[in-house]
């Protein structure tokens, strides 16, 4: 049993590239859920769309990587335009379920073997995606302490991705303390009298979804330069679930919330199951098998985000007179 | 406490030449509809052949539960579509005009069920009720300099409003620990941020203790004094007596009576429409809170 | 996720038959590779393997193999994806392989194919009549069976309000309490039956009374229930992946039924039986909602539950009622989908979007509508295939629901919303 192991890896992936994408995603959907109200169960299609326009272009298409960024960036727009056009004006449910049919539309395509020259079909897009971004890596070495382990690729995008996460983080405090922020809670709250005071609820929260659309897009963004490789099956509607109990963890509505949230839940995550995983080499724990540590892991943010979104909303550290006012 | 002021005095001098009937035309009126019809399936909840709204009164829209009175308001304000009519406010043409351009010309209603917005600090919802701010565009939201100087006139407009309405104690707490008093009061002050010509309250006295309903009454003639307009919604008759100039009565959809509320008090056909109601009560009084707003 | 692993039709059969150790010489796995139009695949090299034991035999020109196994216990067979036809490929790569426990009895395992470039020539030149007809009664087999999930999912909508996106989890819960059950020593037929009802108190009533009855009283929003709906679904999925394992498992009898041809249609028995009976349960929920007291009251709380609570009606009760139920026509769902393909402790998430498309089709909290919404999109599902590759077929339906959505959002049936 190896505890500084554990511990270290646990450290290294609570601030690694996977708690940036993640962090990334919770924070679109901390501007769209926690602040506007709107129930995207889709984020995942627009980290998807960030990863496939890197993969896409890059590879299949041989085309600059600083080309693929401003494509993709704005192919999430569009992706956000077609998503809410239908449903904003609907009740909140049916963007709920548009966005997590479209999420899924999204996968099944580019893993569909008649797209398979553009997008590889189940296998993806493999290759040197990032390249043009790591050129640009000034760190000369790897990271190697003990509770923190780094390539220098990974410490490069690391770095930058934490740089994007606080221009984002403090984008969002300036957008949510605003007047903006103020019509958007207030759509939260009731849409109908947002909308009864000469404000176009449906602009505002076509914003909100473009705007958390485009963060879950740069979080897919970094996924391909980080991994240099997109898969379909990376993007399941679960990647929209663990980031939302990331959200709920840090607390929904909180500006560093996701940051919070992310830290903690892959710390959380790692832990468990490097842990378990410990406990059934060392033959300390018998009655579970090697692979039974993922379904654990599973049915643990399964029931975090239920017992958050029950008890909790406003996340771990939140404020108890919100709270008392959820519950009339 | 001026119980009616100048204006009061005013709108009951002119509107005293106006004839009792229904669709009377009125000397200058700020809102005029004809023929508005909505029907929910097989019936008609709305069938207005005409009426009009004078120009700095305070008209009442009675009528039994289920008169059609908050559709109505519901179609006025654009929040439901009608099936026919037409219908214009200070001389524009408003119909199928969406909700927030009904409020953005001038003409902001409140609810039957308190819209207070829970999570949002009682100051926050009188800034949300300002007119044209800079600071609600996406890009300048971003650059607080642009909209500084702007929220802190409206914020010191707020704190002014919050005073006459006894809620500057309240100032910085969440809406949604309020009384439903307090919410009433609330919501008519965040309308009257915005600076309506013609203010439309849907029972605005509808679940408020006595004590506060008086505070209501003399904030609602407070309107009509600063020059705005009033139609608000009401089932009880006895409290449209002490303060409309003008009442209109509301009976299965149809305008069945108009007049100075102590004529139309005596109208047997009004009494008529009342007494007759009164059975079907429990059967309409659910019926005018649907809506598609999502709770949280 | 929702890949084209709807329905057997469109599935190569593996279909395994173990002889009896005493009747021959010794043990062996034998199938047969039918690629996606039904055509037996030749010459396709198949490979078990087991500790200390490798073999590797290709499959004869009726796609018949067989594969000569020391003994029972756990095998990985495999099929060697270079050896495959021109044009047909796995719609999973984890299709590859499957582990396999060799025992006594029949054992059926699905190997899924697709039509490799489902560009025109391929599907152009299998567009014909038996091909459309056979289409035809599958998509109305796949309506029935996704009306049974979508009539529960618009009925809980319709009395709670509460979009239920772990509704899936109740057909998978279903088909498991069935296996459990089966495996028991149950026959199916037996075992089916007792499973809708056990499922139905437990899944369904049980599921209501420990948490949505106690979350109604704190009064959670509806926004913040989905999202409870989600974590839920999540927690069974895995709780189940947990217990169960990850290899698809299947019912001990009728596992390996061989279709009767109707002309060019050919149907398993098992499906008629379950597609009328599914028919009956609908049919049944119709009339009782249409006819009895409860469902009357039921009707009375989806219109309006403020006003049916005020006129005495126990809004409570009803709920507890539509949970029963819901749950008991969704664990018929699990099994008749377990039956005719296998179980997974993903299989009810697969049809989720799915019975969302139906519901929505239809209009959502309108129980014609779901049942309408559910028979055009299992015949759009299947009928799709005639023009897009068979792994993209759920893609359409999902398509078709949001240009419903667009046109149309309350649906073909649904009333228009009453606002303000």
């Amino acid at each position: 049993m190896d505890l500084t192991f554990v511990l270290g890896q646990s450290i290294t992936q609570a601030l690694g590239v996977t708690a940036i994408i993640y962090c990334l995603a919770a924070m679109g959907l901390n501007l769209q859920f926690g602040y506007t109200g709107l129930l995207n169960f889709g984020q995942v299609a627009f980290a998807a769309i960030g990863a496939y326009s890197v993969g896409v272009i890059v590879i299949s298409f041989g085309a600059s990587l600083w080309a693929a960024i401003p494509i993709g960036l704005l192919a999430s727009v569009a992706l956000a335009l077609v998503l809410g056009i239908p449903t904003l004006r609907l009740r909140a449910d049916y963007l709920a379920i548009v966005t997590i049919a479209t999420s899924e539309i999204i996968r099944l395509m580019v893993r569909s073997i008649a797209l398979r020259d553009t997008f590889g079909g189940a296998n993806g897009i493999n290759g040197k995606m990032g390249q043009a971004f790591h050129d640009l890596n000034p760190f000369h070495a790897d990271i190697d302490l003990p509770f923190l382990t780094w390539t220098r690729q990974d410490l490069w995008v690391v770095t930058v991705g934490w740089s994007l996460i606080a221009i984002f983080t403090l984008a969002t405090w300036l957008l949510v303390r605003s007047p903006w922020g103020r019509v958007v809670k207030g759509i939260r709250e009731d849409e109908n009298a947002v909308v009864s005071l000469g404000k176009n609820a449906y602009v505002y929260k076509m914003q909100a979804l473009i705007l958390g659309g485009l963060l879950g897009t740069v979080g897919g963004i970094v996924w391909a330069i980080a991994k240099q490789s997109v898969q379909p099956d990376n993007f399941v509607p679960d990647v929209t679930f663990f980031s939302y109990t990331i959200l709920l963890l840090g607390g929904a509505a909180r500006v560093f919330g996701p940051i919070v949230g992310a830290i903690i839940f892959w710390f959380l995550l790692v832990f468990v199951g490097e842990f378990l995983n410990q406990m059934i080499a060392a033959g300390w724990i018998t009655f579970l098998l090697p692979t039974d540590v993922g379904p654990i892991r599973f049915i643990l943010v399964g029931l975090g985000l239920m017992g958050l979104m029950i008890f909790r909303p406003q996340g771990i550290f939140g404020d108890k007179r919100e709270l008392a006012l959820d519950a009339r | 406490m001026p119980a009616n002021g100048q204006r009061a005095l005013e709108a009951q001098a002119v509107l005293a030449g106006v004839p009792k009937v229904p669709g009377a035309p009125k000397p200058d009126p700020i809102l005029v509809a004809s023929s508005v019809v909505r029907r929910f399936g097989g019936l008609s909840a709305v069938d207005v052949e005409h009426v009009e709204v004078q120009r700095g009164s305070i008209t009442a829209l009675i009528g039994p539960n289920g008169a059609g009175k908050t559709t109505f308001f519901n179609l006025l304000t654009g929040f439901d579509a009608p099936d026919e009519g037409t219908w214009s406010f200070n001389g524009r043409s408003m119909g199928r005009l969406s909700p927030y351009r009904v409020a953005r010309l001038g003409m902001v209603r409140t609810f039957q069920l308190t819209k207070a917005l829970n999570r949002l600090r009682v100051i926050d919802n009188m800034l949300l009720g300002a007119k044209g701010q800079r600071g609600e565009h996406l890009w300048a939201s971003l650059l607080p300099f642009l909209w500084r100087r702007q929220e802190a006139n409206n914020t010191e407009r707020a704190d002014l409003l919050l005073k006459r309405f006894s809620l500057d104690a309240k100032r910085t707490d969440f809406a949604g620990s309020l009384s439903g008093g307090q919410r009433k009061l609330l919501e008519m002050a965040r309308a009257l941020m915005s600076e309506p010509e013609l203010i439309m309250l849907d029972e605005p006295m509808a679940g408020v203790n006595p004590a506060l309903t008086q505070s209501l009454l003399q904030h609602i003639k407070m309107i009509r004094e600063e020059g705005a307009t009033v139609l608000f919604v009401e089932h009880d008759m006895d409290m449209v007596h002490d303060i409309s100039d003008w009442v209109i009565v509301m009976a299965q959809g149809q305008i069945i009576a108009e007049g100075p509320p102590g004529d139309v008090m005596k109208n047997p056909e009004v009494i008529d429409a009342y007494l007759g109601a009164h059975h079907e009560r429990a059967l309409t009084e659910s019926g005018e809170s649907l809506t598609t707003g999502d709770t949280i | 996720m929702l890949s084209g692993a709807l329905l057997a039709g469109v599935f190569a059969c593996l279909l395994l038959a173990f002889a009896p150790p005493a009747a021959a010489a010794g043990t062996a796995i034998v199938g047969t590779l039918k690629g996606p139009d039904g055509a037996p695949l030749a010459n396709v090299s198949v490979t078990a393997s087991a500790e200390g034991f490798t073999d590797t035999v290709v499959s004869g020109p009726d796609g018949v193999f067989r594969i000569e196994v020391p003994k029972g216990g756990k095998y990985l067979l495999s099929v060697d994806e270079t050896t495959l036809p021109a044009g047909v490929s796995f719609t999973k790569p984890e299709d590859q392989s499957r582990s396999i426990l060799v025992l006594m009895g029949d054992k059926k395992v699905l190997f899924g194919f697709s039509s490799g470039d489902g560009g025109g020539g391929a599907t152009a030149s299998s567009f014909t009549w038996a091909r459309i007809s056979q289409l035809l009664v599958d998509g109305l087999f796949f309506g029935i069976l996704i009306a049974l999930g979508a009539v529960g999912l618009n009925l809980i909508f319709g009395t709670t309000g509460l979009t239920n996106f772990s509704h899936g989890e109740l057909l998978t819960l279903g088909a498991f309490t069935a296996i459990v059950l089966n495996e028991l020593g149950l026959n199916l037929i037996i075992a089916a039956p007792l499973a809708v009802l056990i499922s139905a108190m437990l899944w369904g009533w049980g599921q209501n009374k420990i948490l949505w009855k106690p979350l109604r009283r704190r009064k959670t929003g509806l926004i913040a229930s989905m999202v409870v709906t989600i974590g839920l679904a999540i927690t069974i999925r895995y709780t189940l992946l947990l217990l169960f394992g990850g290899s698809p498992r299947s019912y001990q009898q009728f596992a390996g039924q061989s279709g009767l041809a109707f002309g060019p249609v050919s149907i398993t028995p098992k499906s008629i039986v379950f597609a009328i009976l599914a028919a009956i349960a609908i049919a049944a929920t119709v009339s009782w909602l249409q006819r009895s007291r409860i469902g009357k009251a039921t009707r009375a709380v989806s219109d309006n539950p403020a006003l049916a609570s005020a006129t005495g009606i126990d809004v409570e009760r009803v709920i507890s009622v539509v949970w029963i139920l819901g749950a008991g026509l969704a664990a018929f769902a699990g099994i008749y989908l377990g039956s005719t393909q296998d179980v997974t402790w993903n299989m009810g998430q697969r049809l989720l979007l799915v019975m969302f498309a139906a519901v929505t089709l239809g209009g959502l909290g309108t129980i014609y509508g779901a049942i309408v919404g559910a028979l055009v999109v299992g015949m759009f599902v299947q009928l799709s295939t005639l023009f897009i590759p068979t792994e993209m077929k759920t893609v359409g339906a999902l398509f078709l629901m949001i240009i419903i959505l667009l046109v149309r959002p309350q649906g073909i049936l649904g009333r228009r919303e009453r606002v303000g």
